[in-house]
């Protein structure tokens, strides 16, 4: 194939860079209203109907919204192969439970009211609260390790080792900056989620949203700005060191790498990066006030920016790593180091292309077809077919 | 053999995958046969017809919400417990499971919720495209997961770069159009459709059997028997397609399935029963029907199917060539740039025999001194266990022929009988429910198991695919996968049972009274789609 020659690898890299960040950002900007909902439903809606009124805002949806974290993960398969080959591996047991709260979400959405045992429903709706509150939390958990450096190598094969013994490498990923990483990411999509109830319920489940939803959006943004002091005075940052060639081979053993300096430098390097950061704080504080005003698009807008720039601030300052390696800086993932080859990189752009843009489309048109209130009333109208 | 981390991981991979198996074949078929059954009903505007579409469509949701949760497992899988695999050809591997989510994942589960909560949103013109779109969103899901696995069993358009020491891809179009791929699409899908006609036959002859649902019974048995009686046929013929691909690109697993130990003059016989011994090389009992293998394996007279020995003879000259490329790659990657000419040349010579020298990393970490002993016993790993896959392989095949059988009948009956069944009949329907669940297991057992030692045919083995976990790791997932993973499926029997048990939610009068409700607020609506409604 002559015509992946028209982008250079580079640049493909770099496209890849942005295109995985999309997805994933993708990914929280709808599924993370999902989680949120899962997590606020103990708390903001008490009866049978209230929380079959929170559960059925996201009932036609959350399938779709699902398979932005599917493809994320496919993506990063087929762009990073490395990266997903480390990560997954190395966070063995974080990833399965992460798993086993997504097996158990479906089945709760689907299996819930199918049944009239109240037990049975409240049984699901815990496990709708854990399918919801567990991945929020260990998404934060991951940025935090991997924005910390992870201990890891590569042999002369390429094969990644991941260091310590299974239970040192499970409990050193729970060290305390990575869970206030946790807490924020948690914040954030309790308040996404909030402000998804805002729109699509009313009532008593959407005053409660409201109230809990305003404290998680100041939560989040506090939250984000400590953990940007606690990484710009606590940690040090990574560097790329010695020649490079960025349209080399993917080897990550072919480049110098040392800790040192700060992730912040970053901004003193690429001065407009600084957009991202205060979009994500701009956007959480006037979340915070459309909650409490009772603005239902604003808010859902703004919940929506105020994820996009705390999302995208991670990658920018961490450009071009990926994964630093903390016990072997050499073997650190980056950019030009990580990626797939140039013809995959290309036919994966092309796919993207062709389908993210009918995707995109066609997502539009479900939500314009369920646009409207779920109410207690087409709970009660519907019980048999609802969730 | 020694039970290690390897050993485990693919216990899990296999328990996961056969898990997530049992849901993914009536998804395919059941998608399709509600796709059908709302067609008519738009087409005909019958009463019946939406209440089978919504009866069917609701077990359909039942099944299909495990499909999916199980399925993301298999995604995480391979970078979890197969890390060296997935940095290894994830550059070639990822691709199609990615465009599989672009592509396929999408489509359905977007269009999966408005199918169930689209009904009253919806005309009945957009609400059958909604249905269809899940279906086609379905099916193509398997084709791309099957181009990925079709790439395993047969790996066409990717060669190997020792600078990342990895398999890169070069022909995109190899690997789209693998035919191994195809025909194994085709093959899984069809499996799909019989999978769901004779759930829905089973399901619909316990209905008759109780004298329940009589209108909805037999015309969903007319449907299930018209399209499994052309899914049964398809998937035997495609499973033909696969043994004749097998012939040019894993012979070794051809042979396997056949117990041929040796190589016979052509036309081969065939084997159709009888006790293989791996150690002894011969089995024992056995019935052959001559001929009727090279007529298959090769659709001619006088090709000649190489046995299970000659291959390991062939094995081993791989791996002596493997070697020679294993000793030219350490050098290319220490002196990178800098290698001579030489030796650049040498690796490029005996580089597609690269994984058999790697088949000796369970013996030695220097492959390329490896001793006489250790090149033949790398050489006998290339068979895998005969006796599972023969057998395997036998009662899949039983079974398909059993299905045509079945199939034929009940179309038969259905066309010509004026949909009368005997009672005997429509026991042996009911009895027949679990036969394509065990028909596809036993399926892809034959297609993974006879795969080994490779999990990339001749390019990785297994032994060297896994990741750097310990046991305890995996061990505690393993028993987590299990547990959880059984209350799964005692929870989705127990609610399929009380749907069926329960029946349609809606008989036909309220059926219709709903429909004439529903056409009042549409034509409110200004829609032009809802016309008259035809008496039943």
């Amino acid at each position: 194939m002559i015509l992946n020659e028209l982008l250079s690898y580079e640049t493909l890299r770099v496209i890849w860079w942005v295109l995985v960040g999309v997805l994933l950002i993708g990914f929280a900007l709808t599924d993370g209203f999902d989680m949120g909902v899962g997590a606020l439903l103990p708390f903001v809606a008490k009866t049978d109907t209230e929380r079959r009124v929170a559960i059925n805002t996201i009932g036609p949806v959350w399938e779709g919204n699902q398979v932005w974290f599917i493809l994320g993960g496919g993506a990063i398969f087929a762009a990073w192969p490395p990266l997903y080959a480390v990560s997954f591996s190395g966070f063995y047991l974080a990833m399965w439970l992460v798993l086993a709260a997504l097996i158990v979400r479906p089945v709760a959405f689907k299996y819930r009211s199918k049944r009239d045992s109240a037990r049975w429903r409240n049984g699901w709706d815990w496990a709708l609260f854990a399918g919801g509150a567990v991945p929020a939390t260990i998404f934060g958990v991951a940025v935090g390790n991997v924005m910390q450096g992870v201990p890891f190598h590569f042999t002369d094969d390429l094969h990644a080792i991941y260091e310590g013994v299974w239970y040192v490498k499970f409990f050193s990923l729970l060290n305390p900056f990575a869970l206030c990483a946790g807490l924020v990411s948690l914040a954030m999509l309790v308040m996404h989620g909030a402000a998804w109830l805002t729109l699509k319920a009313d009532g008593a489940v959407q005053a409660r949203a409201r109230r809990i939803g305003a404290i998680a959006a100041l939560a989040a943004v506090g939250g984000y700005i400590g953990l940007g002091l606690w990484l710009a005075y606590g940690f040090d940052g990574y560097k790329i060191v010695g020649d490079y060639v960025t349209d080399g081979p993917s080897n990550p053993l072919h480049f110098e790498v040392v800790k040192g300096g700060s992730w912040m430098e970053a901004y003193a390097l690429r001065p407009w990066i600084a957009v991202a950061p205060v979009m994500g704080i701009v956007g959480g504080l006037l979340a915070f006030l459309g909650l409490r005003a009772g603005r239902e698009v604003t808010t859902l807008l703004a919940s929506k920016m105020a994820i996009f720039g705390m999302i995208a601030s991670i990658g920018l300052t961490m450009f071009p790593f990926i994964l630093p390696s903390s016990s072997d800086p050499r073997s650190s993932l980056t950019v030009w180091s990580a990626s797939s080859s140039h013809l995959t990189l290309f036919i994966m752009l092309v796919s993207t292309a062709i389908f993210l843009p009918l995707i995109l489309l066609y997502t539009a048109w479900v939500y314009k077809v369920l646009w409207g209130k779920v109410s207690e009333k087409d709970i009660a109208e519907n019980a048999h077919s609802l969730y | 053999m020694e039970f290690g981390i390897v050993e485990l991981s693919r216990l899990q991979f296999a328990t996961t995958a056969m898990f997530h198996f049992l849901f993914v074949p009536l998804t395919i078929g059941l998608s399709i046969i509600v796709a059908c059954m709302e067609t008519v009903y738009v087409m005909t505007n019958r009463p019946i017809w939406r209440q089978m579409t919504k009866f069917w469509g609701a077990l359909f949701g039942i099944n299909f919400a495990i499909g999916v949760a199980t399925g993301i497992t298999m995604e995480f899988q391979f970078g979890m417990n197969w890390s060296y695999y997935s940095q290894y050809v994830g550059d070639v591997f990822g691709a199609p499971l990615a465009i599989e989510g672009l592509m396929a994942f999408f489509l359905e589960a977007t269009f999966v919720g408005l199918f169930f909560f689209g009904w009253d949103k919806l005309s009945r013109v957009q609400h059958l495209v909604v249905t269809w779109l899940v279906a086609i969103g379905s099916n193509m899901s398997a084709l791309w997961i099957l181009i990925a696995n079709g790439w395993m069993q047969d790996p066409v358009g990717a060669e190997f770069n020792p600078m990342t020491m990895r398999m890169e891809m070069t022909d995109f179009w190899a690997v789209l159009f693998n035919e191994v791929a195809q025909a194994k699409f085709v093959h899984t899908v069809s499996a799909g459709y019989v999978t769901a006609s004779v759930f829905v036959l089973g399901v619909s002859a316990w209905y008759l059997l109780r004298d329940r649902h009589v209108e909805l019974a037999r015309r969903s048995i007319a449907v299930a028997a018209a399209f499994g009686l052309a899914s049964a046929f398809s998937v035997v013929l495609l499973g033909d397609e696969s043994g004749y691909n097998a012939t040019h690109s894993q012979k070794m697993k051809l042979a396997a399935i056949e117990a041929m130990w040796h190589t016979e003059p052509a036309p081969a016989a065939i084997t159709a029963f009888g006790f293989p011994d791996q150690e002894a090389r011969e089995t024992h009992y056995a019935i052959h029907i001559p001929y009727v293998m090279g007529l298959i394996g090769t659709r001619s007279l006088n090709t000649e199917i190489p046995g299970i020995s000659e291959l390991v003879e062939q094995a081993e000259a791989r791996v002596r060539s493997g070697m020679i490329a294993y000793e030219a790659l350490l050098t290319l990657r220490a002196e990178r740039e800098a290698t001579p000419q030489v030796v650049k040349d040498t690796f490029e010579l005996h580089s597609a025999d690269l994984g058999f020298a790697l088949l000796l990393r369970k013996y030695t970490d220097t492959p390329h001194l490896a001793t006489e002993e250790q090149i033949k016993m790398a050489a006998n790993d290339t068979v895998p266990t005969v006796w599972p896959l023969f057998w395997a392989f036998r009662i899949m095949a039983g079974l398909g022929i059993l299905f045509i059988g079945t199939m034929l009948y009940f179309f038969y009956r259905a066309s010509f009988k004026r949909m009368q069944f005997p009672r005997p009949a429509l026991h042996m329907a009911v009895w027949m429910i679990p036969a394509p669940w065990i028909a596809a297991e036993m399926g892809w057992f034959v297609a993974e198991f006879g795969r080994q030692p490779w999990t990339v045919d001749g390019v990785l083995p297994t032994a060297m695919s896994v990741s750097a976990l310990s046991m305890t790791e995996v061990a505690i997932t393993l028993a987590g996968f299990v547990i959880f993973y059984s209350v799964l499926f005692v929870v989705e029997m127990s609610l399929m049972l009380k749907y069926i048990r329960k029946g349609p939610y809606l008989e036909v009068a309220e059926t219709e009274a709903w429909m004439k409700r529903h056409e009042v607020r549409l034509m409110g609506r200004k829609n032009a789609d809802a016309i008259a409604m035809p008496a039943e």
